[in-house]
């Protein structure tokens, strides 16, 4: 790990936290409430709150985990860094686009 | 008290095996004088490194019952409560014979640190004062005491995972120099610890400070270059 990979992992950590608790908050509010998914979809659709919401935690998770990911191959498997860059890349873009995939299925009118 | 140690003995280069030998115990008696009790009075031809045997020059350092540890300070009694001793070489170091690594890699990290003070004056120009209650000046003992034995080089598991990780002894000198008023060196040594093989790549395991004979806390120094480093980096002062 380089410094650039360093502040990256650092800065959407520091952003994922508040969005953890929030996202935490939201699970239990949701199942003590007892809402259908008909109860969530309708808060949700149309509302630019929530996309944001999820769509910076998803660009987040996918920066961080990406990263963490390519230090673990890096130092335990004997791929060479051009390809752990590729799986790293990899990785960050299916995590990407599978989540921001879930958040338009949930925030799209 | 047992009258005899059991001690394995590394012998042969990297591919070498455990031989064992009886040693007679003696009260106070260091790991040291075990290796060199072999080496007069069983097997002249066992290679081991030392030369002060009172902890000043690191050189004696070796791997005690699995644990890299300055032999010449170990006493025996409190490493092999068993009776049992294995004494092996420095781990994530080139064996060259028996008990003895090539130090090489481990003072070549060193220069790749920068660990060489850079003068910003002449012998022409006044004695730099430095004020010993600045916090630049206390952060600077952190490496003051390093005895370069190599113990925290063995220890650290990111070094035996990364070829290219300088190392807790040359990070924790390269910020030893980086809190040095008199160094001119500074961005030069920022760039060369924030690549690949730099302090980003520790783990923070803390085996380093958990088992350095000086007790000195290299995590500490490398973690607060972490934090110069990013800030170096996000005001552009060096690049990646």
């Amino acid at each position: 790990m380089n410094v650039r990979l360093y502040v990256w992992q650092r800065a959407t950590a520091a952003v994922m936290a508040p969005l953890v608790v929030v996202h935490i908050a939201v699970i239990f509010y949701a199942t003590r409430h007892g809402m259908s998914a008909a109860d969530i979809l309708s808060r949700t659709r149309g509302s630019i709150a929530w996309a944001a919401f999820y769509g910076v935690f998803v660009l987040a998770v996918s920066i961080h985990a990406s990263i963490g990911v390519r230090n673990i191959l890096s130092e335990w498997t004997p791929l060479n860094e051009r390809r752990v860059d590729a799986c790293a890349v990899f990785l960050g873009l299916v995590l990407a686009v599978l989540g921001l995939r879930a958040v338009a299925a949930v925030v799209l009118p | 008290m047992n009258t005899e140690l059991s001690v394995s003995l590394w012998r042969g280069a990297q591919n070498g095996r455990y031989e064992t030998y009886l040693v007679p115990q003696r009260a106070s008696q260091t790991v040291l004088d075990v290796v060199t009790f072999v080496q007069r009075h069983i097997d002249p031809t066992l290679s081991y490194r030392f030369a002060c045997r009172v902890g000043v020059c690191g050189s004696c350092a070796m791997t005690v019952n699995g644990k890299p540890r300055w032999t010449c300070r170990t006493h025996v009694a409190k490493v092999a409560a068993s009776g049992r001793l294995e004494i092996g070489p420095l781990a994530n170091l080139p064996v060259i014979k028996d008990l003895a690594t090539d130090m090489q890699p481990f003072f070549e990290k060193w220069q790749q640190a920068k660990g060489a003070f850079a003068p910003t004056k002449t012998r022409r120009d006044a004695i730099a004062q430095i004020e010993p209650d600045t916090p630049a000046r206390k952060a600077a003992d952190a490496a003051i005491e390093c005895i370069n034995c190599g113990v925290c080089y063995a220890a650290c598991d990111t070094v035996r995972w990364n070829a290219e990780y300088l190392g807790p002894a040359a990070l924790t000198r390269a910020w030893t120099l980086v809190n040095d008023e008199r160094d001119g060196g500074n961005l030069a040594r920022l760039q060369a610890i924030a690549g690949a093989g730099g302090c980003h790549a520790c783990h923070s395991h803390q085996s380093c400070q958990e088992l350095c004979p000086q007790a000195l806390n290299p995590t500490a120094a490398i973690a607060a270059l972490k934090r110069r480093t990013a800030v170096a980096y996000l005001k552009g002062e060096i690049k990646v």
